[in-house]
């Protein structure tokens, strides 16, 4: 449920940027979202289509990119960059062991006009 | 209408996929056109033809800031305000139930003499927890967060004004029970303690991995009810392992006191560590 204020802060961040830019309208909004962020995409978008109404950003669309982690298996020892949350390796279904990446939650860039 | 350049009869969209790797549904035009609509006025000027362009004024502005910033500056503040009074702090999480408040009531008594310390509690509703950690010896400050599913930074921040911080080394803060939200939350600790009891299950650290992937150690608690719970614990500790390879793992159980002396040696090595 947290993902409504995350979504809030966005839309106040894309707000402020878009104004200092001298725009009127934001016509996209793209974030990075980690798979480790504790962020779900669904629930940004939910977030997002309630939150926009009567903002700069109100026909705008959302673009979420997934950004990946670095997993390792403790079986056959590959590395595996995945875009999903996952522990069995894809390649000997060892146990995966989380490396690292996948943290970011970002506002990347806006679309204005 | 398309909200681009006022043309008509553009596909509705509605759906935008959001694995990556798959390309984010665009607006999707029934026709094309340039970046300038051609106007030929050959009926008025025959010997005239001008182009006008018919500006759209859209540009993509660069921005990558993170989402958090508000609440991440606000923890870099309380990290610095509690670096400066050399106090150490620990932000402890779990589901409900786990035995949070148990376990911070045991620590409690025991590193009274040792390393004195304060408690922030955060709880939906209730002063139940501040209260049955009042009489322990350190001062407690309840934040009550209403409909709010974690702490965070500014919470704290606000709890800290009303907490006596003289002659205390460690700050215990009782996050609200819940595995999801406290692990985007940053609070300004030094240190981030997972619980999770023996009754939840193998499994829980891969359902839940962002928040036993910040933390620095995770405490399997209720140990005295192992036998009972048929818990794999090997397979608990393999599974904590994968989702924090660096993570402290510790077993313990505060209600008999198994496990409590290394958790309490732990927290004077990790304070040392801190230069306290």
């Amino acid at each position: 449920m947290h993902e409504i204020s995350i979504m809030q802060s966005a839309l106040e961040l894309a707000e402020d940027h878009a104004r200092q830019a001298g725009a009127t309208t934001i016509s996209r909004i793209s974030l990075r979202v980690g798979i480790v962020s504790g962020v779900v995409p669904e629930a940004m978008q939910f977030a997002f289509d309630v939150l926009r109404r009567n903002t700069m950003a109100d026909s705008a669309t959302l673009e979420i990119e997934a950004i990946p982690g670095v997993f390792r298996c403790s079986g056959c020892g590959g590395v595996f960059t995945l875009q999903d949350l996952r522990f069995d390796c894809p390649s000997c279904h060892g146990l995966l062991s989380m490396e690292g990446g996948g943290a970011d939650l970002e506002l990347a860039q806006l679309e204005l006009s | 209408m398309c909200d681009n350049c006022g043309c008509a009869n553009v596909e509705p969209f509605d759906i935008i996929p959001m694995h990556s790797g798959t390309a984010v549904a665009e607006h999707h035009h029934g026709h094309s056109h340039g970046d300038g609509h051609h106007h030929h006025h050959h009926d008025d000027e025959p010997h005239h033809e001008h182009v006008h362009a018919h500006e759209h004024h859209t540009h993509t502005l660069p921005v990558h800031l993170s989402l958090l910033q508000k609440n991440d500056r606000l923890a870099e503040r309380n990290r610095g305000y509690l670096k400066a009074r050399r106090i150490f702090a620990i932000n402890i999480v779990s589901s409900p139930g786990a035995g949070k408040t148990a376990l911070i009531a045991n620590t409690l008594e025991r590193l009274a003499p040792t390393l004195p310390a304060a408690v922030i509690v955060g709880d939906l509703e209730t002063a139940n927890d501040a209260a049955r950690l009042r009489d322990k010896g350190a001062p407690v400050v309840q934040v009550t967060t209403g409909t709010v599913c974690h702490l965070d930074a500014d919470m704290v921040a606000h709890a800290l004004e009303h907490l006596p911080l003289e002659g205390r080394q460690l700050l215990i803060i009782e996050n609200v029970g819940n595995l999801v939200c406290p692990a985007s939350y940053d609070l300004g600790e030094a240190l981030r303690v997972v619980l999770i009891s023996v009754t939840e299950g193998e499994d829980k650290p891969l359902k839940y991995p962002p928040i036993f992937h910040g933390a620095g150690v995770v405490i399997i608690s209720k140990t005295d009810m192992l036998a009972a719970s048929g818990l794999d614990i090997e397979k608990l500790h393999r599974n904590i392992r994968a989702v924090a390879p660096d993570a402290e793992i510790l077993e313990l159980c505060a209600r008999t006191g198994e496990g409590m002396d290394q958790w309490i040696a732990l927290l004077h090595s990790l304070a040392a560590e801190h230069g306290l």
